[in-house]
């Protein structure tokens, strides 16, 4: 009887600890497949990524020379291997410059005063106006500020100027939201202690609370101005295009990086008759557009690592 | 007369130390900084007043007036019928991209939250961000000249084989410049912010929620299935509609890949069929003038309107999500 019993124990603790102890085959398989497409949705997202980098680079590489670099298109036609690209990389630097002007006070105040002042409705909509902001479609900012100029300067208008107040209004929202991340991390503790020694708000906001957070402020515009130099369509349709070196914002056509490519990609293959093949490159316009590209993505890649590099660097530990 | 004088006097003084404490600087940075705040407002109004007023001429002329006046009107259309296969082909963009990158965000904001290694995990978060700060430019340049020619054979053989499916049907384009093209590259452009999203709500999940799954004895995916999604899913459906609103509003990347056409095709492999809103404006802008400036920023009014309500919705799930999520 006990014996009979003990055997049945055995047996059945033997089985309940096999159950316990091995995973159901079919529950281990879902796991497993589950895990390997997980794993396969990342190398998808990487496929892009590391293809569009190397053609760009292997592409463009070919076209970078110092001509390029600091020669305009001026009366360059056809399939004329000569020109460059300085006026646009100017163009570039004169109007996200200016835009950065523009955006970075009134976004890092934004920011202060949702993270110092902010209280109520008006904390609460602007933090949500902001957030709706971030998804303003950039031909959408184009549009406004040229309907903004057309006021004043009638429908022709076309100036660096234009485009820098488009790349603003799409560079706001980026500068608040993570210069606002960036304030909250300061620790209450700071602002308290000046308080207590008598120091008024804004000399605590300026001198502490904007002193510690400097480097994760300076990640945050340098990461905005990225987010803004690509761009290409409000800059189309406010500044419009150039050949020449234009260093004004306030009068005329500039032309800018990205849409130089833009350009070069549309006039497409050049006619070359048979009989002037050595001055004549059928495909220089794809040339130019890949070496134009590979330098906007330099640009880009350099403020990003920058921007990582700065706030890893310079921010204090707060741990 | 002194004492009558002195409750009140008493009274003052820490009215005016309040104000000796908001005078001077303090008060001015207190009203910059406020004004920087309402400035945001007032940007965002004006950017739909002076879309309105720029506007206007366009909706109030009639089908006949703007027919003479701007080039591809059709004769005896209103422009509610004009914007309408703009409409259409913007939707179905940004729809096609949404399909295609979302189970793709989702799988690698799990990749990067449970699966991968702890120390890598930030790393690989940075690589997916370099997906958005690619230029638009670049991914048309790209998508036009490498992505097409290696995506046509794909699409042709879905054309042959599969065209009883509505999508695949019609005549497909041997260029690859057709909105299946344009789908796959949005898709990759829009990947990053539903990732980012995701990637954020997934890290909130409860510790104590997954470790009682896992002390139930549940498999990692278990885990997942029953822990993260279900206490993610508002923010996953958030993420998409921001990645939505992306897809809605690119240009570039449309405007150098599709080759456009205006109509309410649903054949996606095939060539100049359809146009998004955005595209067209960059493409039609610079060569307008009078009237057709005035009908472009009225189809861009309609865009503006459609991402608008799009953004808000999603922002709303959001913001309504945070408070719940302070109860776990």
């Amino acid at each position: 009887m006990s014996a009979v019993t003990g055997t049945n124990a055995t047996d059945s603790s033997a089985r309940t600890r096999a159950l316990l102890t091995a995973a159901d085959p079919g529950r281990r398989r879902t796991d497993r497949i589950m895990q390997g497409l997980i794993w396969f949705a990342f190398a998808i997202a990487m496929v892009p990524l590391a293809w569009l980098l190397w053609t760009v680079t292997v592409e463009g590489v070919g076209r970078m020379s110092i001509d390029f670099l600091s020669l305009s298109m001026r009366n360059i036609f056809g399939g004329d291997p000569g020109g460059g690209i300085y006026h646009a990389v100017m163009g570039t630097l004169i109007i996200t410059g200016i835009a950065a002007l523009i955006s970075v006070p009134v976004g890092i105040l934004t920011a202060i005063y949702l993270v110092e002042y902010g209280k109520g409705w008006l904390a609460r909509s602007v933090t949500f106006f902001v957030d709706v902001m971030t998804g303003i479609p950039s031909i959408v900012a184009g549009l406004f500020a040229f309907s903004l100029f057309a006021l004043f300067l009638g429908p022709s208008v076309r100036m660096g100027i234009v485009g820098a107040v488009a790349l603003s209004v799409l560079m706001i929202p980026v500068v608040v939201r993570s210069c606002e991340e960036m304030l909250k991390l300061v620790p209450n503790e700071l602002r308290e202690a000046a308080y207590a020694l008598g120091v008024p708000k804004w000399l605590t906001i300026v001198k502490v609370v904007l002193r510690t957070s400097v480097a994760g402020l300076t990640t945050g515009v340098l990461l905005a101005v990225a987010r803004v130099i690509g761009e290409t369509a409000p800059l189309l349709v406010t500044v419009g295009v150039t050949d020449s070196i234009n260093l004004n914002p306030f009068e005329g056509r500039m032309m800018t990086l990205p849409v130089f490519t833009y350009r070069q990609y549309q006039q497409g293959y050049a006619p070359c008759p048979a009989g002037e093949s050595a001055t004549c490159v059928a495909d220089i316009a794809f040339q130019n557009a890949w070496g134009a590209a590979l330098v906007l993505i330099v640009i880009v890649l350099t403020l990003n690592l920058l921007g990582r590099l700065v706030n890893r660097w310079f921010s204090p530990k707060l741990r | 007369m002194t004492i009558t004088d002195s409750p009140p006097r008493a009274g003052v003084r820490p009215v005016r130390r309040r104000r000796s404490s908001d005078r001077g600087f303090n008060r001015a940075f207190r009203w910059i900084s406020h004004g920087a705040g309402i400035t945001i407002l007032v940007v965002l109004a004006a950017v739909a007043l002076f879309l309105l007023w720029q506007a206007w001429p366009a909706i109030t002329a009639g089908g006949e007036q703007l027919a003479t006046s701007v080039p591809r009107f059709p004769a005896d259309t209103s422009l509610l019928a004009y914007v309408g296969p703009l409409v259409f082909g913007t939707l179905l963009a940004a729809v096609l991209a949404l399909c295609l990158a979302v189970p793709v965000a989702i799988g690698i904001a799990l990749f990067i939250s449970h699966y991968a290694p702890r120390r890598l995990a930030q790393l690989l978060g940075y690589l997916v961000d370099l997906l958005a700060a690619i230029p638009s430019v670049v991914y048309g340049l790209w998508g036009f000249l490498v992505l097409a020619p290696v995506l046509t054979p794909f699409w042709l053989w879905l054309n042959e084989n599969l065209s009883w499916v509505p999508l695949y049907g019609g005549q497909a384009s041997t260029t690859g410049r057709a909105m299946a093209t344009v789908g796959v590259v949005l898709a990759v452009m829009i990947l990053p912010i539903i990732t980012a999203v995701s990637r954020e709500v997934f890290l909130q999940t409860p510790k104590l929620h997954e470790e009682a799954a896992l002390a139930l004895g549940a498999t990692r995916w278990e885990v997942v299935r029953t822990a993260v999604l279900p206490f993610g899913r508002s923010g996953v459906i958030s993420a998409a509609m921001l990645g939505l609103g992306r897809a809605l509003g690119e240009t570039m990347a449309v405007l150098m890949i599709l080759s456009p056409g205006f109509s309410y095709s649903l054949d996606i492999l095939a060539a100049g069929q359809h146009q998004t809103i955005a595209a067209y404006i960059a493409a039609d802008f610079p060569e307008s003038t009078g009237l057709g400036i005035n009908t472009l920023i009225a189809t861009g009014l309609a865009l503006f309107v459609i991402t608008l309500a799009v953004n808000m919705t999603a922002r709303w799930i959001v913001s309504r999500r945070k408070e719940f999520s302070g109860a776990n």
